[in-house]
């Protein structure tokens, strides 16, 4: 039972959170032709980019109203019917998506209203789907953005079914979390389909920022969930959501359709895997394939093999709810001591991390906390490098944004395979870091015999220090 | 401190901008930024553009006042490198919450001023202005000053709100406040006649240190580098430099021309892309320095230099012509790169097929009129979908650009070369000259293209279906085929006889040996020999079985 605190600093330092506004056009991106547009000044949009390409190493569809000083005094209206009829005559989208930011919500321009009035002066959007989320940046992050936009989606775009309509049984809503990868996605989609279940994943990432040549050039998102489908959502015999950010969305979807959902608040680990399968497989009405008797067998080798060189070590952790409650609780699971934790956002989960405190915070305050209680292993995105290479502990790089490695967007956590291959790849740092800088010398054993893990860390100091 | 909107009007005014001189009066003040088109705009902000400038120097703190937007999204993601100090590589932000927007966020700035002071003591804190704090009133300025004389030491305003322009406004903002702030408030340890200021070089990937050692051949100090791998220090003393080089003209120009005002410190515009251009401004460096007491035989060093770093360039790059002959380069950059970069290509043989003049003056287009010959190479502006199809019809062979065009190359499967912001090579300078040639030929002749370029084999599916009727599947099914073909088949190079032939002579004859062979066929038993012998082996021979 973890006690959330907030960081009281009145600067942060080395941010760990990112916008909310991106998290909702991030959203966006999993629809195809869809064209993401932030209401604000063009720098916003113009971070926001950069960073998505940094991380998935895509061209990355997003625009702008790009206000100015001026039009921000006199409100966005014009610019936001310029940014619609402009991206409908040049990008030709199936759907814009508009989350506002900071600039325009401290303005205090209403959306929706100015949405009701750019339909009624230009019939010709009529059919074009227009989706609008607040997501003010001056409240809380990226994972809310995501959040948002999704319940909002959802509201939208699915359709009340007829009162006589059938549902298909093997048909499946998948509502994924933003810590979910394309590579999670596929996976899970692998998985749903070998129970013979047909999956509708709201967004869907994997087709189009899962890093394929497309045949042609679009302005728009490449792949992702049609509207149309969006659309016959109603029709699936179970929604599955992933992730405590996903509960809103999919009960969004219940109100509306009828169709009843399971949360699964993490996927990764032997136990939430088990009930996962375990749930399709009563709902699909079909046995366990063996393959999935294998991939359990080779998780739990796997389990068995990494268990030396994970358990027992002194975790630090900076992650989105989501993410941090999954990977702290299956690392948690295999002897990890989750010692430090910091988040970005409120969460229901934050309680269950399997450790003393999570702080909403920076990174900053992860370095600190990790270096005062010795951690041995930090885990969070890539700005977490210079910490690490500060705390010179291994360094596991998981979330987003990961600039500076390739194949961010195949990472695999969920599922018995993705955790097998999770948990493999952390163990390897592990085992790396022991050979490059703790290798045995003559003064080893007095070190290796000393009361605490706390004094573990400071081996460095001790050795070079004479010994009294 | 002058009001932001009469700061933009003096920006825009700027004299020392060759785009503005030829302008009428009252257009000047207009600027060049074109207006902004709601949803189809790129490209930063003038907080990006500020912090662009000035976020090279390394031993201070870099503050950003704002909600996470502005900084939470973009710190850490600039190429810059430092020989010292790492406090610029981290984030600072008030990263201002809904209350702070409520009832003002100048408190927690101050509060984040001072903890900033308390941990890190740095010798001076740049604090940035964006959107949110400018709209709610937030006065940066009078914080900062206040902030100064209660820790005694620069807090320097930086009004830069991204909604007041481009980033390229925002770089010139940030000369600004060098200029109001910064620049001749200290003085330096020494001075000699060799010291000289370079404006606008941001030492990406260390670029810078290609050219230093040159520099420290001759004599040349680096008094300040505006702003790469730059301290508050230097920068700080800078106007007691000799004179300047200004390196991107479209930066900081304000921050050229006003040194020269008020310091008599004169500078010229350069690059060190490419040889003729590296050389051109070492050469016009020794000339100002000359010029400004330096002893003259500094001009015959610099020549001698040149001239050294010259032939070894070349003699680099000559392997290479011949392997780019033909192949043709697009060029998609901005200023002066369109420019400097052309004219790299072009030394190393490079055809052009086009460069984007989007973000050039007028003088910068004049060059490439001069080094391409004709107009028809200068590119207004190119829609991503024109510039994918130029690539996929390949009229052009390899794409150069900023990294956030990089894509349209690569998803049309053509090479692309990074010469941006993000790259993680240096092309500056002799050195970086060779460099560049080099990774366009890596880029050029991967392997790898021809394998992409090739649709899977079984995208077609007919075709599969097709060879299910080949004749090579018929002979299989049809032995009468097979045993003519196969017997058809030459066993040996270096005479013309075919299988059938041997075996029908081994058959008739009974024949045991290579030798025996030999004597009733034309075979030589040379390089055949070893089929001879396994045919002889294989008795009695397959091609007899079937037909039996
Ligand atoms: S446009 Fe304004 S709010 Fe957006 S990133 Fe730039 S300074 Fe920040």
């Amino acid at each position: 039972m973890a006690v959330v605190t907030t960081s009281k600093k009145a600067c942060a330092v080395n941010p760990l959170k990112m916008s909310q506004p991106i998290g909702g056009a991030f959203a966006f991106m999993g629809l195809r032709e869809a064209m993401p547009l932030l209401h604000g000044s063009q720098g916003c949009t113009s971070f926001g980019l950069t960073l998505f390409v940094r991380h998935f190493k895509e061209a990355v569809p997003l625009q702008t109203t790009a206000m100015t000083e001026v039009t921000t005094v006199l409100g966005g209206y014009e610019n936001l019917e310029q940014a619609i009829l402009n991206i409908f005559l040049r990008a030709k989208p199936k759907i814009i998506g508009i989350c506002s930011t900071g600039v325009t919500e401290t303005n205090g321009d209403d959306v929706d209203a100015y949405i009701k009035l750019i339909r009624d002066k230009h019939p010709q959007l009529a059919r074009l789907p227009l989706v609008f989320v607040s997501t003010p940046d001056f409240k809380d992050a990226f994972q809310d953005g995501w959040e948002k936009a999704v319940s909002r989606m959802v509201e939208v775009l699915v359709d009340t079914p007829a009162v006589e309509a059938l549902r298909d049984p093997a048909r499946v809503n998948v509502l994924p979390g933003c810590h979910l990868t394309p590579g999670d996605l596929d996976e899970l989609r692998i998985i749903l389909e070998d129970f013979g279940l047909q999956p509708s994943f709201l967004p869907d990432l994997a087709a189009s920022l899962d890093g394929h040549v497309p045949d042609e050039f679009t302005p728009t998102t490449i792949g992702g969930i049609g509207v149309d489908e969006v659309a016959v959502m109603a029709g699936a015999g179970w929604t599955i959501a992933i992730g405590s950010q996903m509960r809103r969305a999919a009960e969004a979807m219940q109100a509306k359709t009828g169709v009843p959902f399971r949360l699964f608040e993490r996927l990764s680990g032997l136990l939430p895997s088990d009930e996962f399968i375990a749930f399709l497989s009563e709902i699909s009405g079909r046995p366990v394939p063996t393959k999935y008797r294998r991939q359990r067998g080779q998780l739990a080798d796997a389990m068995l093999d990494t268990h030396f060189h994970i358990g027992g070590r002194r975790l630090a952790i900076g992650a989105e709810p989501d993410l941090l409650f999954d990977l702290s609780s299956m690392l948690h699971d295999m002897g990890v001591q989750v010692i430090a934790a910091v988040t970005t956002t409120r969460s229901t989960v934050l309680e269950r991390v399997p450790t003393d405190e999570v702080r909403i915070g920076d990174l900053e305050d992860l370095e600190e906390l990790a270096k005062s209680k010795g951690c041995d292993l930090l885990i969070t995105h890539s700005h977490g490098r210079q910490a690490a290479a500060r705390l010179k502990i291994p360094f596991y790089r998981a979330g987003f944004p990961m600039f500076d490695r390739l194949g961010a967007g195949h990472h695999k956590s969920v599922g018995y395979r993705g955790t097998r291959d999770l948990i493999f790849a952390i163990a390897n740092l592990v085992i790396e870091d022991r050979e490059q800088n703790h290798g045995p010398t003559p003064d080893t054993w007095r070190i290796s015999n000393l009361p605490s893990a706390a004094c573990r860390r400071s081996f460095k100091d001790r050795t070079e220090r004479p010994i009294a | 401190m002058s009001s932001l909107p009469a700061t933009v009007r003096d920006i825009f005014n700027e004299p020392g901008c060759a785009q503005n001189r030829s302008k009428l009066e009252n257009e000047r003040r207009k600027g060049c930024t074109k207006q902004l088109q709601p949803g189809s705009a790129a490209g930063g902000c003038a907080f990006d553009g500020a912090k662009i400038a000035l976020q090279p120097f390394t031993d201070v703190a870099h503050l950003v006042h704002g909600p996470i937007s502005c900084e939470g999204n973009s710190w850490d993601n600039r190429g810059s490198v430092s020989s010292g100090s790492d406090l610029w590589r981290t984030g600072f932000t008030t990263d201002m919450n809904e209350t702070d927007v409520v009832f003002g966020g100048e408190k927690r700035l101050f509060k984040a001023i001072k903890q900033i002071v308390d941990k890190c003591d740095p010798p001076a804190i740049f604090v940035y202005q964006t959107c949110v704090p400018a709209m709610i009133g937030d006065d940066i300025g009078a914080v900062c000053k206040a902030a100064t004389r209660k820790f005694g030491k620069p807090v320097i305003p930086v009004n830069s709100p991204g909604f007041v322009g481009s980033k390229n406004l925002g770089n010139k903002l940030a000369g600004e406040a060098l200029l109001e702030h910064v620049i001749g408030t200290q003085e330096p340890d020494y001075t000699t006649p060799y010291d000289i200021n370079l404006i606008g070089e941001y030492n990406l990937s260390g670029e810078l240190w290609q050219v230093k050692p040159l520099f420290d051949e001759l004599g040349i100090r680096i008094l300040s580098c505006i702003s790469g791998d730059g301290k508050f220090r230097e920068v700080a003393s800078s106007h007691r430099a000799r004179a300047a080089m200004m390196v991107c003209s479209r930066s900081m120009i304000n921050v050229a021309r006003k040194m020269r005002e008020r310091y008599e410190i004169p500078f010229f515009e350069g690059s060190f892309y490419g040889i003729q251009d590296s050389s051109d401004s070492l050469r016009e460096i020794a000339r100002l320095l000359v010029e400004r007491g330096a002893p003259g035989h500094m001009i015959e060093r610099t020549e001698a230099v040149i001239a050294r770093e010259e032939a070894l360039a070349r003699a680099a790059i000559e392997p290479y012509k011949p392997r780019f002959k033909g192949k043709k380069a697009l060029l998609i950059t901005g200023g002066v790169k369109s420019w400097s970069i052309v004219a790299a290509l072009q030394e190393a043989g490079l055809e052009l097929v086009g460069t984007s003049v989007k973000k050039s003056t007028k003088e910068d287009k004049e060059r490439i009129r001069e080094l391409t010959g004709q107009d028809a190479h200068m590119i207004e502006d190119m829609p991503p979908r024109e510039m994918y199809k130029i690539l996929k019809d390949a009229k052009a062979d390899i794409m150069l650009s900023g990294g956030k065009s990089q894509f349209v190359a690569l998803k049309a499967a053509m090479p692309w070369l990074d010469i941006n912001q993000e790259r993680c090579h240096a092309y500056m300078g002799y050195l970086g000259m060779i460099k560049l040639v080099e990774e366009i030929d890596r880029s050029l002749f991967n392997p790898m293209w021809k394998q992409l370029r090739r649709p899977a084999p079984w995208i077609e599916p007919a075709r599969a279906i097709g060879q299910m009727h080949s004749p090579a599947a018929a002979s299989i099914s049809d032995p009468a085929i097979d045993k003519t073909e196969r017997r058809a088949k030459k066993i040996c190079v270096c005479n013309t006889v075919d299988l059938g032939t041997i075996e029908d002579a081994i058959y008739s004859h009974g024949l045991t040996s290579v030798e025996a062979v030999r004597q009733h066929t034309n075979a030589i038993g040379g390089c055949c020999k070893r089929r001879i012998e396994d045919i002889l082996q294989s008795s009695p021979p397959p091609v007899l079985q079937a037909a039996e």
